[in-house]
């Protein structure tokens, strides 16, 4: 009897999730956190040329409401601290989309003092386009495949986030350092 | 009234506010489409809007204290109630309670709760969008209801259903567009402002406030602003329709007028810049208020349009 209500339970939490999943999928915000050189190919992904509208994405103007955070280029290490603060303060489920290999393993920046290397130490990725820069076209296909990932469960970055938070917040802090604000707000 | 009535009364209003809801998400997608197109782009689904309500709908949803929460579902109530007033196509939820001013108290409740809500997240730029909504909202309510007034005088009755069955005596030229012409360019005007769009965008600005007063609101939150703004474009235009269009007394006829006056503001919006907020007060002021009072002595002295 008990095993039974479980069972059912279990399915309309699922039928629930692939609801959601759905519109979701359809309905996708961005915050453009634009970083580096890459993000000069988001106005065309966006207007009349490649119509990102089509695939019911539009940009935001704040985190709090947007679904999907685009990053797109290197991240120095100053940058990073507010790109952390943006992705924390998005309402869940988020996603992260890391433009050209900058984000993957540094780029033409790997050996600069002032620019992290790997953005998946810091907060995890559920996109990565290629190219340096990537064309709108490599945009437009990256933006699916996040559609797709959704679609099929693979894009959970932000339940990733959840689950090892320790070993994220090992590496944020080991790289930006504690800080510490004294002002009226932080007492 | 009698029990009878007031449930009858209920029932009428919650499918007033069915319908407002599916008709005005739907047309709502649609000028997205037509938008869209005239910018050479497809353009998304015309379900769009339902998706983006539902999504939103089902996020999480932080909260910024008490106030924040609480005056959303305020702004959410006032507006669902408000909507619940306005004669759709010889329907009333409340036949005799529908007057005008009703409409300018009800729907002031909903723009308070978001106020007060707005403010409660403690944002800076919420609170400066709240300044300048409640500021523009002095700027267009004047001439409105100078226009207004005007035309309760002229036709002796404030009952909204009652105007537009007046219009409907003499086919179109008994419209209020034909007998009050520079009224009805006023309340086009105000309506462009009290719909928020283009050039009197000045309290969303989400390239310069980062929308304003909606910057702190995200998932659930936000979705049920959504949901306000749906609603309460239904209100603005509906009053519109039937202050200067006659009404509706047919579906055709209402899909007709509300469909045109919707995507005419849509399209006046795109094809202008924003000003700025001291520059809407200052437009208000002069050309809407001094049409509007022009209008009024030629209706009160002349007699014209009565
Ligand atoms: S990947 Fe290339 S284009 Fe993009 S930010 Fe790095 S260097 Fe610039």
């Amino acid at each position: 009897m008990g095993e039974g209500i479980i069972e059912k339970d279990k399915k309309l939490k699922e039928g629930w999730e692939g609801i959601s999943r759905f519109f979701r999928a359809n309905s996708l915000w961005m915050l453009m956190y634009c970083t580096g050189c890459c993000a000069i190919e988001l106005p065309q992904a966006m207007t009349s040329r490649y119509d990102m509208e089509r695939l019911g994405m539009g940009p935001m103007a704040t985190p709090r409401q947007a679904d999907v955070l685009l990053v797109t280029g290197y991240l120095s290490v100053k940058t990073l601290r507010r790109v952390i603060y943006a992705y924390e303060q998005m309402s869940t489920p988020k996603y992260l989309v890391a433009f050209g290999p900058c984000p993957i393993n540094g780029g033409i920046y790997y050996d600069a003092y002032a620019v992290i290397n790997r953005l998946d130490q810091y907060l995890p990725v559920d996109v990565y386009i290629a190219g340096c820069m990537p064309k709108p076209e490599a945009v437009m296909n990256g933006f699916q495949d996040l559609i797709d990932g959704i679609k099929n469960k693979t894009a959970d970055g932000w339940k990733r986030y959840r689950d090892n938070y320790e070993w994220y917040r090992k590496n944020q802090i080991e790289s930006l350092g504690e800080l510490r604000i004294k002002d009226e707000f932080h007492e | 009234m009698n029990l009878n009535e007031i449930l009858t009364g209920t029932l009428t209003g919650l499918i007033i506010l069915v319908f407002a809801f599916v008709w005005q998400t739907t047309l709502s997608g649609v000028t997205r489409k037509i938008v869209g197109r005239f910018q050479k782009r497809y353009g998304p689904k015309f379900y769009q809007e339902f998706r983006d309500i539902f999504k939103l709908l089902t996020k999480t949803g932080v909260t910024h204290g008490w106030v924040y929460s609480f005056g959303v579902m305020m702004a959410l109530g006032g507006i669902m109630g408000t909507a619940m007033f306005m004669p759709v196509m010889r329907f009333t939820a409340f036949p005799g309670l529908d007057n005008v001013f009703i409409y300018v108290y009800l729907f002031a409740v909903g723009m308070l709760g978001m106020a007060m809500s707005a403010v409660g997240s403690g944002n800076p730029l919420a609170g400066i969008g709240v300044m300048r909504a409640l500021t523009q909202m002095v700027g267009y309510e004047v001439p409105f209801l100078v226009v207004v007034l005007a035309m309760v005088y002229g036709h002796g009755t404030a009952s909204v259903s009652e105007l537009a069955a007046v219009q409907q005596a003499a086919g179109i030229a008994s419209w209020n567009l034909v007998r009050m012409p520079i009224g009805t360019v006023v309340g086009f005007i105000c309506l462009l402002g009290m719909l928020g769009k283009k050039p009197f965008e000045t309290f969303i600005a989400p390239a310069e406030i980062a929308s304003g007063p909606m910057v702190e609101y995200g998932g659930k939150q936000l979705g049920m602003l959504m949901l306000l703004h749906e609603f309460s474009i239904f209100i603005e235009v509906s009053l519109f329709v039937n202050l200067f269009l006659g009404g509706a007394v047919t579906v055709v006829g209402f899909i007709i007028k509300y469909v045109g006056v919707f995507v005419l503001a849509s399209l006046v919006s795109q094809a202008l810049g924003r000003f700025k907020i001291d520059q809407v007060i200052r437009y208000f002021y002069r050309w809407p208020i001094a049409l509007a009072v022009a209008q009024a002595l030629i209706v009160v002295f002349l007699g014209w349009g009565v």
